[in-house]
């Protein structure tokens, strides 16, 4: 930092100004702007996360009107949904191992592990899908009853969130692959990072609360 | 379709929209969606008509289509932006008005005996409209852009954290308000009252379009302001002067901040509830409806969890405004400002748990109602302590009855009185007798004219040499001052009378004939108001004319105390050419007290964001979206919702985002060789 002194006769003893080369420091203010960035999208995911808040509740409400319709216990086969669960909790792991990667600047590795992850996250996707098309074909459609409603429209959401982190994934490892590990890929990978453990943490909300808790209930 | 499209029978046509007779390549887009057979609208549709190819003609004729693109609606910086922000306010506020000229004429002559000029279903649009158009897209555009031009400003940085969201934002909002328009003129809109309550909401009861735009305007409005907060926060957070610590921060950043933290906390909230609505409609779901389990009751808690904190995102940008005036204007510092801060902070804290006061008449008990009441009440505690900030910095203060500061002694008085009858609401058994009645009307206006429109104008007057480098004419200022306000308590104090007698919000026919006197003193103030909104216009058109007259050199016309006026007006896209270390609350003022004289070298090179086109694309496309999902043509709906998708990610293979100004072409444009702006990305 170059500090000039500009302070006229009668200035007291106050600098006004910071006088800063922005070239000499790059990656300060890189760094300045990387940490800006986390901390707006850590704010995006706890928006998301009041918008996941709300169907909570929406399904702590009416999640139990049935109206004369299948219950929790009648519809949900526990056993495949603790696999899809398995899928998702180790693809954050694998998650895990990338981000480690993308810390040694170990770009090659790093893409392993990511497509290593976008895998456990389809087979997730795939689970659900299956899920879902059982549960239209034995008319436990969204319009069935208001627990259906609710219990269509949080899991969905979440559904919906892994597949936009997927594509999200699948565009990083293009970038990756064409830029290698910038600083700007990098943020990226931690974003995404963010949101995929983000969506692990909703899905054990999601797995406790309307899978075990509708079962046992 | 089942009903003629005349005007005998205009007012049962609604719903005619909703059969499901849906084209696959048009929807439910047909020859029958235009409601020319209201001469009303008919006339209204000329009249935007002609008035839209003056423009166009116009903006053309001066070329002045480049200008726009490259100079405004492609920029990045958030001071042009900020300007957007309000034009949109102003633009939007003409349109909002004329729906109230149309009630208040409407329910005077009703009032009468006459059957009124407006069919009832046309009416319940127009007073849903009005509310809708206030609240989301007057309102929130003013007080976004005021928040957008100043705080950056105010504390030393040179654009938000995240610029292309900015732009993105702002053209999301302007996609809302777009759709609105054109629900005018194409098919109709939502007559459910501005929160559109469910079942009336729901496919059953509002099977027709209007619902439909209602809930597309909205859901992608929503979407821009969620995405505003969060770059306002982390822009509060990460880009202040070195030294600037919390507690000296100005106050208008305060509430800034306050607010966003509120956005952030409640626009999901909105979104949420709006989107399982729009599920109800499009797909059939349950949620509000009154069969097989759905709990309309639900959606009114909801939509008022997010509803009651708007109502201090409104008024908190507004009261930090008040709180920069009001020092300026009496040359003192602000009396109190800890405490200004903290009941600022309250504010934002209660405003959270007071949402039921909206509905003491569901029923919930009356151990739920006392605790909300309570609450209610508690929150008019930091509000007067604001206040009273105010007066002691005015008691001694050497005040200066600038346009500012009249509009400032007009909040306090209006706002107090819409104040106080709040209070009284939120007494449920006074809730009771007076909820749903005019009553109730007058005071949301007494506090969200009060507090909020009179706010706006103070601001803008305050901040438009800042903007511009020109002060606004003082003589039709006043003008617009004076009707304003002599006009709005003419307007809203007859309501506060009607609804003591009984009168029910919301009508548009009446069996007695008692209350036309007052119908009839409201219109009249609703004229004198509408003077206040030409003279307004007046105002600026004039100052324009006069703009070499009114120029001011010095960058600092008021005296002011913050760090916005430490540069020239308007400010160079860059806003300082050198960062500030801040010593003290009202750095400006300290720095003016300590001889502070501008350096003329040590000029560095600065880091800018490049424009870019995306946010408009996009933002354009989701209308497109919008448009068609409110008319079913499913195909375009996906079609535009890919390729906003394609565009997005297309903008993430975009590293190319900043650049520098090299530091001779600062000290030239600092010195006045040089004039450049903002550079677009290749």
């Amino acid at each position: 930092m170059t500090t000039i002194d500009t302070r006229s006769p009668d200035a007291g003893s106050y600098e006004f100004h910071v006088f800063e080369d922005e070239h000499a420091h790059d990656d300060a203010a890189e760094h300045h702007h990387e940490t800006g960035t986390m901390l707006g999208f850590w704010l995006y995911l706890m928006s998301d996360c009041l918008l996941f808040g709300i169907l909570f509740a929406v399904h702590a409400v009416i999640g139990q009107n049935y109206a004369a319709g299948p219950s929790p216990a009648d519809l949900f086969e526990i056993e495949k949904i603790a696999l899809a669960t398995a899928f998702l909790l180790l693809s954050s792991i694998t998650y895990g191992f990338a981000a480690i990667n993308v810390q040694q600047n170990n770009a090659k590795v790093m893409s392993i592990w990511l497509i290593v992850t976008l895998a456990f996250g389809l087979g997730f996707l795939y689970l659900e899908y299956l899920e879902f098309s059982h549960l239209w074909h034995v008319g436990a459609t969204p319009m069935a009853s208001a627990f259906l409603s609710s219990f269509w429209i949080l899991v969905g959401t979440h559904g919906l969130h892994v597949t936009g982190g997927s594509i999200w994934l699948v565009i990083l490892l293009v970038q990756v692959q064409m830029h290698g590990l910038t600083p700007e890929n990098k943020r990226r990978i931690m974003c995404l990072s963010l949101f995929w453990h983000f969506l692990d943490l909703i899905w054990i909300g999601v797995f406790s609360f309307v899978y075990l808790a509708g079962v046992l209930l | 379709m089942a009903t003629a499209a005349t005007p005998t029978d205009a007012g049962a046509s609604h719903g005619s929209y909703g059969i499901p007779d849906v084209h696959w390549f048009w929807g439910k887009l047909n020859w029958d969606i235009f409601p020319f057979y209201d001469p009303l609208i008919f006339g209204t549709f000329i009249a935007t008509m002609i008035l839209a190819a003056l423009t166009v003609g116009a903006i053309t004729y001066y070329r002045l289509w480049g200008y726009l693109w490259t100079e405004w609606f492609t920029s990045v910086d958030h001071k042009k932006i900020g300007i957007m922000y309000m034009v949109l306010g102003v633009i939007m506020l003409l349109r909002g008005f004329s729906d109230a000229l149309l009630m208040r004429l409407h329910q005077a002559l009703a009032s009468a005996g006459y059957i009124g000029f407006l069919p009832a279903y046309h009416y319940d649009q127009v007073f849903t409209v009005h509310g809708v158009i206030m609240i989301f897209f007057v309102a929130m555009p003013f007080v976004t852009g005021f928040m957008n031009y100043v705080m950056p400003l105010q504390i030393g940085a040179r654009d938000v954290a995240f610029p292309f969201l900015n732009n993105l934002s702002f053209w999301l909002t302007v996609s809302g308000a777009v759709l609105i328009m054109i629900s005018l003129f194409v098919g109709e809109f939502a007559a459910t009252g501005w929160l559109a309550y469910p079942p009336l909401s729901g496919l059953t009861f509002s099977p027709g379009v209007g619902m439909d735009y209602y809930l597309w305007s909205l859901n992608i409005a929503g979407i821009g302001t969620t995405l505003s907060g969060i770059n306002l926060i982390v822009t509060l957070v990460k880009m202040r002067a070195p030294g600037m610590t919390w507690m000296k921060m100005p106050v208008f950043c305060w509430t800034t901040l306050c607010t966003n933290v509120l956005i952030v906390a409640t626009f999901p909230v909105l979104s949420a509830t709006l989107a399982l609505l729009t599920a109800d409609r499009y797909l059939g779901t349950n949620f509000f409806t009154n069969e097989l389990g759905g709990n309309p009751m639900m959606y009114v808690n909801l939509i008022w969890i997010w509803g009651h904190p708007e109502v201090y995102i409104l008024t908190l940008p507004i009261f930090g405004i008040f709180s920069e005036i009001v020092p300026t204007f009496c040359r003192k510092r602000l009396f109190g400002y800890t405490s200004m801060v903290y009941a600022t902070c309250v504010i934002m804290i209660l405003s959270y748990i007071v949402w039921l006061h909206h509905f003491f008449t569901m029923g919930a008990g009356a151990n739920v109602n006392s605790f909300f009441g309570i609450t209610t009440m508690i929150i008019s505690i930091p509000t007067g302590a604001k206040l009273f900030n105010w007066l002691f910095t005015m008691y001694k203060g050497r005040i200066r009855y600038e346009l500012p500061m009249m509009w400032v002694v007009a909040f306090m008085l209006t706002f107090v009185i819409g104040g106080m009858t709040g209070v009284l609401l939120a007494v449920p058994p006074a809730d009771y007798v007076l909820h749903n009645s005019p009553f109730l009307v007058a005071h949301f206006h007494y506090v969200i004219i009060g507090g909020g429109v009179f706010g706006i104008f103070a601001g803008i007057n305050y901040w438009w040499p800042k903007a511009f480098g020109f002060q606004l004419d003082r003589f039709w200022g006043l003008v617009s001052f004076w009707g304003w306000v002599v006009g709005f308590y003419f307007a809203f104090m007859p309501l506060y009378v009607l609804g003591l007698m009984g009168v029910t919000r919301r009508l548009s026919q009446f069996e007695e004939t008692i209350y036309a006197g007052y119908f009839f003193t409201a219109l009249i103030g609703a004229c004198m108001i509408a003077v206040g909104v030409a003279a307004f216009v007046v105002q600026i058109v004039v100052s324009i004319m006069k703009r070499e007259e009114l120029r001011d050199e010095t960058g600092d016309p008021w005296g002011g105390r913050t760090l916005e006026w430490s540069t020239t007006s308007p400010p160079p896209y860059y806003n300082f050419a050198f960062n500030f270390r801040v010593h003290e609350l009202d750095a400006w003022d300290h720095m003016k007290r300590n001889g502070y004289r501008r350096p003329t070298e040590g000029y560095t090179p600065i880091h800018m964001p490049h424009s870019t086109s995306s946010g408009v694309v996009i933002a354009g496309l989701m209308t497109v979206m919008g448009f068609a999902l409110i008319w079913h043509v499913w195909w375009l709906s996906l079609l535009t919702f890919f390729a906003s998708l394609f565009w997005a990610i297309g903008h993430t293979f975009n590293y190319n985002r900043d650049y520098y100004i090299p530091a001779d072409d600062v000290r030239k444009m600092e010195q006045g060789e040089l004039r450049i702006t903002q550079q677009a990305a290749e």
